[in-house]
């Protein structure tokens, strides 16, 4: 029966990649070919957990002594992102596991030989260096004093503990390989299931919030935090194999350079990597210890002071914030002046720009990465935040117009002002505080969401939020989170401060 | 100026009807505005006053008839030009709350191009004129009395020297002794400007100062029209009689 299922389920697969590469143009594919070939440094991609840090630091720093210049863009929002970053040729290299590239890449579980592999990323132009060492397979963990007392070793033991609060990642709720077919191979039945970011599940583990949650098998904190991977005794997860996917145009010495990496990186190295890395908030030096190990010299690439690391971040980050509420602005105003004359194409406007707000962050990334002109650039982020940007300008603009009183409007009519002089010079002044409020409103969101934009890796004051919660270190989540909340306030100011220029003084008596 | 029924009158409604959802505010109606004279146009409230106004201004299209102006067919193609020769009073005033006095009243003739010299004379006439404080110019709405704020909204109709005033009730939210102020000095700004004006009020005394003509509607019809005189002399139905004696009772019980 299950192979039955299965053969449905790939079938099913096999049309959603037919569609995905209709729009997959080998035109685009060529235009970024073209781009990553022209002298620019690599960009080396990395998923937000330590592991994917420090191995994207090593395929960097590989890259690099072998004379070609690579970067690495941290932390960035999840396979889907990752590989419509790969596919379209916007990053070189990303850190990633066979498992995965199973699962959620070809959607074909059944796949495990990698000339099968190799075969089916080629036609995407990727390619795939030989597995490095480790096999990082998914687990469920539980505190050991917790399992001892409930005799629990195995998962199939969980079947008599319905109670228990499991408290899973959203990725491995959602995988192929993640919870429902896992619960539905177990025959588990715990009903009590958060969506909960993993490094907040370690210290939920701990309070004791939850009772089990997911983990990859060679993370650090399993051991430091006396936890136990429970034993997968149906064989469920598939072998998650370390390996890096790259560009099949990447030349030849550059793929040579990750291929040396393959096979020196086994699982206890591997442990014993990512807790220096977690231990020292500091993964290129991680990195630099597997170099130093195999007798290699390591250049640092001399380690950032954090005032300059703030100032980077800040600066960035009001970059971000800036254009995209410039663009709402510019974009906004006149869809609220349309929106406000009501009728069919008004509703439209307020309903489309209404229901951009509903779409969560990374599900709109995710939707704009593969774009040719977005992609992992700042572009995508100052899309998005514009995209949110939008709703409260076009809402006050088209609410400020709405609210001016008819004895004025006929007034302006009748004195014999054409109708853009009507707007321009009576009802945008008149509704001028209502406007400035919705773009303050913006404003604040932009900066507080401009965060997001480090799941792209472009950067900002996220960057340091992502990295501290994946670190579950408190000092690295509060150099993102205090700079930005100071931002929100200063932003909040200057608006009140802007009102007094901007808003006519007889409205202000 | 002469009252001749044969003098080319400035603004004529020929059948000119207009139906709103509800019902009828104006059923088909001819009528002259003779030039250089105050019409009045007066009626309980509903009556459709305001409405004639409106359509002759163009803030509500006819349903039917047309308007003429100095004898062109008034249509939304001419409408633009034809506001700047008609200047437009209401009730509360319409004054934009964002600009000062000065700039309420000479916003039009500036969209236009008039130089700031131009500008600054025409103010002080104007100031002269409705008896506005010119230390007041620099005020904005919300700074203003209510009845600083009507002789701005007259100013602001004046400014461009219009052929046609039409004003809709620009007195109904003042005080009896302000109220009366203005009226006096409207009467003798028509009367030195030789002003053609259409004047919309509930208030027979009031018509009986400024008007030269007075028109009685009721129910989205012309009911009489004539002097005050004609009407209550020989009034043309009942309903003339009523509204004549029940403002009477009114004023003078
Ligand atoms: N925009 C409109 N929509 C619907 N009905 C309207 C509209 N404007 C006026 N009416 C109706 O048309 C009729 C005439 O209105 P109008 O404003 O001309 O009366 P009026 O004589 O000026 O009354 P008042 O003395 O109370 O100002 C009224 O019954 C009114 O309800
Ligand atoms: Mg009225």
């Amino acid at each position: 029966m299950r192979t039955i299922r299965k053969a449905g389920r790939q079938e099913g697969k096999q049309a959603r990649r037919r569609s995905t590469r209709r729009y997959c143009l080998p035109v685009f594919l060529l235009l970024f070919s073209a781009v990553c070939a022209s002298g620019k440094p690599l960009i080396i991609g990395s998923k937000k957990f330590t592991e994917s840090y420090v191995l994207a630091e090593i395929a960097k720093h590989a890259l690099s002594d072998g004379g070609l210049p690579a970067e690495h863009r941290q932390g960035m929002g999840g396979t889907i992102i990752l590989w419509e970053a790969l596919r379209t040729g916007q990053i070189a290299v990303y850190p990633e596991y066979t498992g995965t590239i199973a699962e959620e890449i070809l959607k074909s579980p059944a796949m495990v030989s990698p000339e099968a592999i190799r075969a089916e990323l080629a036609k995407a132009g990727v390619g795939m260096t030989d597995e490095l060492g480790f096999n990082n397979t998914y687990a469920l963990v539980m505190r050991r004093d917790a399992a001892e007392k409930a005799r629990i070793s195995k998962i199939s033991d969980l079947r008599d503990h319905p109670e228990l609060r499991f408290g899973l990642t959203h990725e491995f709720l959602n995988r192929q390989d993640g919870w429902p077919p896992l619960a539905g191979r177990y025959r588990l039945a715990q009903r009590d299931l958060k969506g909960i970011d993993h490094g907040l599940g370690y210290e939920a583990l701990r309070n004791r919030s939850i009772d089990v949650k997911d983990a990859y098998s060679t993370d650090a904190k399993i051991a430091e935090n006396n936890l136990v991977a429970l034993e997968d005794d149906l064989r469920f997860f598939p072998q998650y194999k370390a390996v890096f996917l790259h560009r099949l145009s990447l030349p030849a010495e550059a793929i040579g350079s990750l291929q040396r990496i393959a096979g020196s990186l086994d699982e206890a190295r591997m442990i014993r990597l990512n807790a220096e890395a977690e231990r020292t908030k500091d993964y290129a030096r991680a990195a630099g210890s597997y170099f130093r190990e195999r007798g290699e010299t390591f250049a640092s690439g001399g380690s950032e002071t954090l005032a300059s690391k703030l100032l980077r971040w800040t600066a960035r980050h009001l970059q971000l914030a800036g254009i995209s509420l410039l663009l709402a602005v510019i974009v906004g105003v006149p869809l609220g002046i349309m929106a406000s004359k009501g009728g069919a194409i008004g509703h439209a406007i307020l309903a489309v720009t209404s229901a951009v707000q509903t779409i969560p962050s990374l599900a709109l990334l995710a939707l704009l990465v593969p774009v040719p002109f977005f992609g992992i650039s700042a572009r995508t982020a100052i899309a998005a935040l514009f995209l949110y940007g939008l709703l409260p300008i076009v809402r006050n603009t088209a609410s400020g117009l709405q609210d001016i009183a008819q004895p004025i409007r006929e007034s302006a009519i009748a004195l014999g002002l054409t109708s853009g002089a009507r707007l321009r010079q009576i009802y945008l002044p008149m509704a001028s505080r209502t406007i400035l409020a919705g773009i303050k409103t913006s404003a604040v969101i932009n900066i507080g969401t401009a965060t997001l934009a480090a799941l792209i890796g472009a950067g900002g004051l996220g960057e340091p939020i992502i990295s501290g919660l994946n670190l579950n270190d408190h000092a690295t989540i509060l150099q993102g989170a205090i700079p930005a909340a100071v931002l929100a306030l200063l932003v909040q100011w200057s608006f009140d401060l802007l009102d007094r220029f901007v808003i006519p003084k007889g409205l202000r008596l | 100026m002469t009252n001749t029924p044969d003098a080319k009158p400035m603004i004529e409604l020929l059948d000119v009807s207009k139906n709103f959802e509800a019902g009828t505010a104006l059923h088909p109606t001819n009528l002259r505005f003779a030039r250089g004279q105050t019409t009045v146009l007066i009626g309980p409230s509903g009556c459709g006053k305001s409405t004639i106004l409106r359509l002759i201004i163009r803030l509500l299209e006819p349903d039917g008839g047309l308007i003429q102006f100095d004898g062109d067919r008034m249509s939304p193609k001419n409408i633009a030009e034809f506001r700047h020769r008609v200047g437009y009073v209401i009730q509360d005033g319409g004054l934009f709350p964002h600009l000062t006095a000065r700039d309420n009243v000479v916003l039009m003739a500036r969209h236009l191009g008039r130089t700031e010299v131009e500008l600054i004379t025409r103010l002080d006439e104007l100031a002269t004129l409705t008896r506005f404080p010119a230390e007041a110019l620099d005020r904005y709405p919300g700074q203003l009395s209510g009845g600083q704020r009507q002789r701005v909204s007259l100013m602001r109709a004046l400014a461009l020297s219009p052929e046609l005033l039409l004003l809709d009730e620009p007195f109904a939210a003042l005080d009896p002794l302000v109220r009366a102020g203005l009226q006096k000095d409207l009467k003798e700004i028509f009367q030195r400007l030789q002003q053609t004006a259409i004047l919309v009020t509930h208030d027979l005394a009031e018509a009986a100062f400024l008007g030269d003509h007075i028109v009685l509607l009721n129910e989205g019809r012309v009911i009489q029209q004539g002097l005050l005189g004609d009407l209550r002399d020989r009034p043309g139905s009942e309903f003339v009689t009523e509204f004549i004696s029940a403002q009477r009772s009114l004023a003078f019980a």
